[in-house]
């Protein structure tokens, strides 16, 4: 008895010591990326986080510019454009990556000065489904969207849907939304596009990394590929991702409705498109959106990716390093871009961001001439 | 026993006793750091936050009801299922089974209790989830669906799923430690009973009788498993702030939503909220180790008491 009773009292100890060490891990302040460090060896190594959206995208780049440069390595997580704010906000790494600009608020909470965005590549926000037996694309407008994620239309074969569909033979069953469960850019991209066209939405969810859906709609999931995950496993099911995990899973991607009235598909050209008529509205600091974009081939559910990054760098070599990356990056990695399903930067907005990375210092002198 | 004055016992004496004091220390820092920084929230909803039932982020909503609700349901299903059948493993192991066959069932056991809890998630989304919503669910609701339980959209994703995930990920614990303790009970206990011409029946349930306190500490481990799992869950149970009696729907737990949230969690109340939610999480499982203690005591208080009579 009394060695039994020891053995609980072990195990019980035991148990709350893992659930100490966990609570303890769970609490720190300080997220996954390590703060990059130039290693004995000579390597410079520079850490980002953030966006999974652009992740594709920067392991590319890391490599391509690794392979030209072996002594820099670019490191980038994807654990969402929230922690990549989060990220830089705190230095926990070099730079940061998101698929939304930072709000006024979110840039007075830096620990390091001021940041600068840097737009590097445009993506679109697809919607994408499990429907086995639809085999032409399904057609969207935003209203549908807003009603099928508001849980006014719950079947596939509703009316509505079927008005824009009739091509489609749309079966009797119940959708079920797939809706990302964490902080997210690309749930900010898509509830911009929504709250700009749809007025019910704006009222209802309004535009936010963290939409709350009405009870019970859907199912939520973390990060792009968990929605990727759900909807490929899960019959019935429409979710919104980046297209480059559309495309990588082989899931279609529906035609969205755009200003102009067209039904546009997804890809390079539609989607630099809809940066292309931005560029001249675009604000100094080039913090901007381009969903619901003008011009009839426009994608209207488009973004950007930004890089954010202290103006003025802590470490001189470092910060030689990523202002290098990026310039390589944006001015010469744009031949990887479209290969990804990404789609480069519009020309006038490539020189406003090189502008943009010779301005960016260490001790008061420019990185990069 | 002589007392020793030596330096070495003396040094030997004061590491473990730093030992032992660090594990209060370590569990004082977390309930210390985890109160401070709810210090937000704490003040702006007071205890409300714990039955307040809307959560929007982007609207300061922050009402920890729903969580709760998806953590205890998904725990007490876990147990539901896991416990009869763990019973059952464990008995049949030390009771029934020949020893050719005990030790590979064992080893299978303690196998499946060092898969990392990703994979289950992975089998989970992979084979769980398709298998109750081609099979499972619609034998459930067909006949048993005049209960609010078992209506609602099959998507496969939901309550029940991640209850049966947790439940498969708990049993190997609780059949590894039932296995112990019945292995713990005297074999004179079984002879005594056999002699008196108890049948072998009769014989496990004295045996189980004298190993309760025991079987109701392996069970709490269990529980304390399911009620922190992560991964897992996370990725089966939905991720919907929600409370309905259906099991088919998704719900969310809470150890989830700090695994989804916590890294971008940017506004400070924000993150204050799914702190105070650690928080609970964290006295939660203080008060089912009570419970289980008290539990084990009253169990053992009862069986000594016997003893004696």
């Amino acid at each position: 008895m009394n060695i039994k009773r020891n053995f609980f009292k072990r195990l019980g100890t035991l148990a709350l010591a893992g659930f100490a060490a966990v609570s303890l891990a769970c609490s720190g302040q300080q997220m996954g990326g390590s703060n990059g460090t130039t290693s004995s060896s000579g390597t410079i190594k520079v850490a980002g986080t953030g966006s999974t959206f652009v992740k594709p995208m920067m392991d590319k780049w890391g490599s391509e510019f690794g392979k030209l440069n072996p002594n820099i390595q670019i490191d980038y997580s994807g654990t969402g454009s929230g922690a990549g704010i989060k990220g830089i906000q705190n230095r926990t790494v070099d730079f940061g990556g998101s698929d939304a600009a930072m709000s006024d608020d979110e840039m007075k909470q830096t620990t390091g000065g001021e940041i600068v965005h840097l737009p590097v590549v445009l993506g679109a926000v697809v919607l994408t489904y499990n429907l086995p037996d639809v085999k032409e694309p399904l057609k969207l407008t935003p209203e549908l969207i807003s009603d099928i994620y508001l849980g006014k239309i719950r079947k596939w074969n509703d009316p509505k849907l079927k008005a824009e569909n009739a091509n489609l033979n749309l079966p009797d069953s119940d959708i079920t939304p797939v809706f990302r469960a964490d902080g997210s850019g690309t749930s900010d991209i898509i509830t911009d596009y929504l709250s700009k066209t749809v007025p019910e939405w704006k009222e209802k969810v309004g535009r936010t990394k963290n939409p709350q859906l009405p009870q019970g709609i859907g199912i939520g999931a973390k990060g792009n590929e968990g929605v990727m995950g759900q909807v490929k496993n899960t019959p019935n099911t429409i979710g919104y991702v980046e297209l480059t995990f559309a495309k990588a899973n082989n899931l279609p991607a529906a035609q969205i409705k755009n200003k102009a009235g067209n039904f546009v598909t997804a890809d390079s050209s539609t989607v630099s498109k809809a940066a292309a008529a931005f560029t001249d509205k675009m604000a100094d600091d080039l913090r901007f959106e381009i969903t619901n974009a003008d011009g009839p081939e426009a994608y209207p559910i488009s973004g950007t990716v930004f890089m954010l990054v202290y103006k003025d760098q802590q470490d001189a070599v470092k910060g030689k390093a990523l202002v290098d990356f990026l310039w390589w990056a944006i001015n010469d990695g744009e031949k990887f871009v479209v290969d990804l399903h990404y789609a480069p930067l519009p020309d006038t907005l490539v020189q406003k961001v090189d502008a943009k990375l010779l301005s960016i210092t260490s001790g008061g002198k420019p990185l990069r001439q | 026993m002589a007392q020793s004055s030596t330096l070495g016992d003396k040094v030997y004496r004061t590491i473990l006793f730093a030992a032992a004091t660090s594990i209060l220390l370590i569990v004082a820092a977390v309930f210390y750091m985890m109160v401070q920084s709810s210090i937000p929230t704490l003040q702006r909803f007071g205890i409300g936050f714990l039955w307040a039932s809307e959560w929007n982020p982007s609207q300061e909503l922050f009402g920890a009801l729903p969580f709760i609700y998806g953590t205890v349901v998904s725990s007490i299903l876990a147990l539901l299922i896991a416990v009869p059948i763990s019973l059952g493993i464990a008995i049949f192991l030390v009771e029934q089974a020949p020893k050719k066959i005990a030790k590979p069932i064992a080893f299978m056991i303690e196998l499946l209790a060092a898969i990392p809890s990703v994979v289950y998630g992975l089998w989970g989304i992979f084979v769980l989830a398709p298998f109750i919503r081609t099979y499972l669910g619609p034998v459930l609701q067909d006949n048993l669906g005049f209960l609010p339980f078992f209506q609602g959209r099959l998507t496969g994703i939901g309550m029940l799923t991640g209850g049966i995930i947790l439940a498969i990920m708990i049993t190997p614990i609780i059949t590894a430690v039932v296995r112990d303790v019945l292995e713990a009970v005297p074999n004179t206990q079984r002879e005594a009973a056999l002699a008196l011409g108890a049948t072998k029946w009769e014989t496990t349930m004295i045996v189980l009788g004298n190993a309760a306190s025991g079987i109701a500490g392996a069970v709490v481990l269990g529980l304390g498993r399911a009620v922190g799992e992560t991964m897992a869950v996370t990725m089966v149970i939905g991720n919907s702030p929600q409370i309905t009696a259906s099991l088919f729907e998704p719900a969310y737990t809470i150890a989830s939503v700090l695994a989804a949230n916590f890294a971008d969690a940017t506004d400070e109340l924000y993150l204050s909220a799914l702190i105070e939610m650690a928080l609970v999480l964290f006295l939660v499982t203080v008060v089912i180790n009570g419970l289980a203690k008290l539990l084990i005591m009253s169990v053992a208080g009862r069986a000594n008491a016997s003893k004696h009579t």
